[in-house]
């Protein structure tokens, strides 16, 4: 029964664990705020000894580091859980994997050490798809872009239109050629390559506000009227603390290698 | 069958919480299109976050899916900004399961709780590339079929569907799949009018195309006959006995989106005779068939289980009644002492048990609000309603309920009820300015009290179908005259919550409740002129439906008066007669007139039988317990 009394004498937190997720297909329409619903009741069906808060109404410990936004996908979501007993990090992980539709998939579990989890992450790795553009098209305007002093860009916010800097964020920049396949994540199929589908992928800083895949669309329309009749899908394929590559081999280097793993400190299970 | 997913996905970045449209809810099915022979689409005419909850359309998905060669998948109404990228970029009405397009199944299934989402299902069929007319449709299309509480009375829309179903659907899904299924076996013999004409030989489905109405010259109806010697003359509702053999829905849809109950629902019983005249739902869902104690237990585990949800609502249409409730509360609470899950009981009577039964559920914990339904402002008219309780009884729960730490009483009312005068309704500000004074007698004084009033609409198959319905500016007089009166004394006026519905929606909730075939021109004009959602306050246009009444109807010489605020005599033929709720039409006629002499009427399950017609015309009959059953701990796995 629920117990809602204010509860002064709450069960203390025994173990973190920090879980890597991921946001996939239909589901990237899934808002942060879907998510925690669904993500809470995971918890609850897989059985996961959850240390609550304090007081009249109890939440259950959970800390969320910065969400892709509704309707991006993301392989790499990141979330803090306080537990009452330890648990095995992978069998949590299964347990909850199990517990979650099919394209909110918990991809790793494990026990955190001491410390914040957000600052470990300051830095997300997008990847953006063009499928109309040429990727010649793509990256002539985002030389443009890179160029800028500044790309002022509006957006619309609850708040009401907000001016941010796209351009100081962004670390890096990228341009690929997509395939017929049409889709990225670990898409190493053979599927011809195609004319017009350019691929962006650009290293962007945390700032405030948050400057999003689609901020960035804005400012290379903006400042290289680079325009897309077909809208464009994004994906977060990375976050963590931002780490430039070794001298010299930042143009060839992955895009990955820009973002320190922030679950890679805490020595995995 | 193709998933339409690729032509949505772009569209749906454009839209407010697309996460309505894609599905992939926990507990879904998606199965082989290829290898099912006969395929459902069930349609919740509402918003996703009104539809996804919805008991009935839940049972039936789960029951049609567990057949190996039927496929079942849920549609919604889509709101305007979707419907119009949907328009320009040709894409048509989907399933949220798979995406597949709704007109390529074989029946689309309509659950109409109220009339108010027939301009809902008119955007459906449209999007689906159904031809909105029944006549229109050929063997390419699916059967448009309608049932929940508003198929009572499918008139209104007769034209639109090709028929309905009354009652509860277990086993009528499953005896209607079992017809098509043979036809479509037969290599789909005589098309859809042949599968048609054999669902309406089974008694139990009505098929309006079969059946003719005759007017008379004055505007009232003259007859209604079939149109065919091999249909039946009357189509009667059908009924679920043991509910226990249906422990639906096993698994219930946990939503990614959020909706309006964020709790698994285990009905606990289903049917009601309390008798309250103006209950469409008690008078239609009879005899009261009560699940078992452990039945109920089972099903509140397995939700929980397979869901993850935090609330249990233990669902009926007056859930203190079960024999057993402070058995199951007990159980229940001592069962899940130690989980953050709370119960819910939505639906009880003013009684002290139910104080107990709400302590029993609030356990140790805190205790906000309790809801009490007197529906009538004075006693006069709660005779006349027959919702039987006295202010003394109201005055000794409240106090009772304060005494044992309940800060607030939630009162819900209705106004226009028959008979009624501003006298009655004026009362309601003295019960709530009592049941303030009672909080600070009780020595509470930061006691709130809510009164939430609506406007009374009769409805067909109960003892007020014959009522004249109340103008709307007598409601909306009668409800700023209660403001003033809760008011008049601000002390009391302060710690009292108001809240009213005006009387406007409540006459076009009149007029396609009682309607007949003509009404269908008027929805479909309202319709026509951008008529969508009609069930939400800020999308509903009095004047739209109010004009379109006036164009479809005053031709035929009859109004929006004439079907909402007329009174019927008694052998006047109804819209609705041919359609047998089981209800004797002289019983209900008899109570109506007991209703006009003020005299009430007992419960059957505790008096002898008072001969309202259901059991011996539906061969059915009352199951209620005590089982003697306990609820045992679960054992720890």
């Amino acid at each position: 029964m629920a117990r809602q009394s204010p509860n002064l004498e709450t069960a203390p937190v025994v173990q973190r664990l920090r879980i890597r997720y991921a946001k996939r297909g239909r589901l990237c329409f899934t808002s942060h705020r879907d998510f925690a619903r669904a993500f809470e009741r995971a918890l609850r069906r897989a059985n996961v000894p959850m240390a609550f808060s304090a007081g009249f109404s109890q939440h259950p410990k959970i800390s969320y580091v910065g969400a892709a936004p509704t309707g991006v996908a993301s392989e790499a979501e990141y979330v803090e859980i306080g537990l009452t007993e330890p648990r095995d990090a992978d069998e949590v992980r299964k347990g909850l994997d199990d517990a979650l539709p099919p394209g909110l998939d918990i991809l790793e579990v494990v026990p955190a050490p001491e410390g914040s989890f957000a600052d470990l992450i300051n830095t997300s790795a997008w990847r953006i798809e063009l499928p109309d553009i040429a990727p010649s098209d793509a990256e002539e305007a985002m030389k443009v872009f890179l160029a800028a002093e500044t790309v002022p860009v509006e957006r619309l916010t609850k708040k009401g239109r907000r001016e941010l800097d796209a351009r100081a964020a962004v670390q890096y920049a990228a341009v690929t050629q997509g395939n017929a396949a049409g889709n990225v994540a670990g898409s190493a199929s053979a599927s011809p390559r195609l004319e017009r589908y350019a691929i962006i992928e650009v290293v962007v800083q945390h700032t405030t506000p948050v400057v999003r895949p689609d901020d960035v669309l804005t400012g290379l329309r903006l400042v290289a009227q680079l325009t897309s009749k077909v809208p464009a899908r994004a994906m977060r394929i990375a976050q963590g603390a931002l780490q430039a590559p070794e001298a010299g081999a930042a143009a060839t280097s992955p895009i990955e290698s820009w973002i320190r793993d922030p679950l890679a400190l805490t020595g995995r299970t | 069958m193709e998933s339409v997913f690729p032509q949505l996905e772009p569209l749906l970045a454009q839209v407010n919480k697309p996460i309505q449209y894609v599905g992939g809810e926990l507990n879904a099915t998606v199965k082989d299109w290829e290898t099912s022979t006969v395929r459902w689409a069930l349609m919740y005419p509402d918003a996703y976050e009104v539809g996804l909850p919805n008991q009935g359309v839940q049972i039936l998905y789960e029951i049609l899916n567990e057949q190996p060669d039927v496929l079942a998948e849920r549609t919604y109404a889509v709101w305007s900004d979707l419907e119009a990228l949907m328009r320009e970029h040709n894409v048509p009405q989907f399933t949220v399961d798979a995406h597949r397009p709704v007109g390529a199944f074989d029946v689309l299934g309509l659950s109409f709780a109220t009339e108010l989402g027939y301009t809902n299902m008119l955007t459906a069929l449209d999007l689906s590339g159904i031809p909105l007319l029944a006549v229109d449709r050929d063997d390419s299309h699916p059967i448009v079929l309608a049932g929940g509480h508003a198929a009572f009375n499918p008139e209104p829309i007769a034209d639109f569907i090709d028929a309905a179903v009354l009652g509860d659907g277990e086993e009528a899904v499953l005896e209607m799949t079992a017809v098509i299924r043979q036809w479509k076996s037969e290599g789909c013999p005589g098309g859809r009018d042949e599968v048609l004409l054999r669902l309406a030989k089974t008694e139990a489905v009505y098929v309006p195309r079969f059946y003719d109405v005759e007017y008379l010259s004055d505007g009232r109806i003259k007859r209604v006959v079939p149109n065919r010697a091999d249909v039946p003359f009357r189509i009667h509702k059908r009924t679920t006995m043991d509910l226990d053999a249906w422990p639906y829905p096993k698994k219930p849809l946990v939503p990614m989106a959020e909706t309006v109950h964020e709790r698994a629902s285990v009905e606990i019983f289903r049917g009601c005779t309390r008798g309250c005249r103006f209950c469409q739902a008690g008078m239609i869902t009879r005899p009261v068939r009560e699940r078992s104690i452990t039945g109920i237990g089972e099903m509140v585990e397995t939700s929980l289980r397979s869901t993850g949800f935090e609330e249990i609502g233990l669902l009926s249409l007056s859930s203190a009644d079960h024999s057993e409730i402070a058995e199951v509360t007990k159980g229940l609470a001592d069962r899940y002492e130690d989980e953050k899950v709370s119960l819910s009981l939505p639906s009880t009577r003013v009684d002290a048990f139910n104080i107990d039964l709400a302590n029993e559920l609030a356990r140790g914990g805190r205790r906000s609000g309790l809801t009490f339904a007197p529906e009538g402002g004075s006693e006069r008219l709660r005779r006349v309603i027959n919702k039987m309780v006295s202010k003394e009884d109201l005055i000794r729960t409240v106090t009772a309920a304060y005494a044992s730490g309940w800060r607030q009483v939630k009162l819900y009312f209705m106004c226009g009820l028959p008979t009624e005068t501003d006298e009655d309704v004026l009362e309601i500000a003295e019960m709530a300015h009592d049941v303030i004074r009672a909080g600070r007698a009780a020595g509470n004084r930061d006691v709130r009290c809510t009164v939430s009033i609506g406007a009374f609409v009769p409805k067909p198959h109960t003892p007020f179908q014959w009522a004249a319905q109340e103008d709307a500016d007598v409601v909306d007089a009668r409800l700023k005259l209660l403001r003033e009166a809760i008011n008049a004394d601000r002390s009391l006026g302060r710690q009292i919550g108001y809240r009213y519905h005006d009387g406007k929606p409540s006459v076009i909730e009149g007029l396609l409740s009682r309607g007949d075939r003509r009404v269908g021109a008027v929805i479909r004009a309202v319709w026509e002129d951008g008529g969508r959602f009609d069930g939400w306050h800020e999308h509903f246009s009095y004047e739209r439906w109010v004009q379109a009444a006036e164009r479809a109807l005053e031709p035929l010489g009859v109004s929006l008066a004439w079907f909402t605020t007329r009174e019927r005599e008694e052998l006047e033929v109804l819209p609705w007669d041919h359609l047998d709720s089981g209800l004797d039409r002289e019983w209900l006629w008899q109570d109506w007139q007991e209703a006009l002499s003020e005299q009430e009427l007992d419960d059957c399950r505790w008096t002898p039988c008072f001969d309202c017609g259901v059991c011996p015309g539906m061969g059915t009959e009352i199951q209620i317990g005590p089982t003697g059953a306990k609820l045992l701990p679960l054992s720890v796995v």
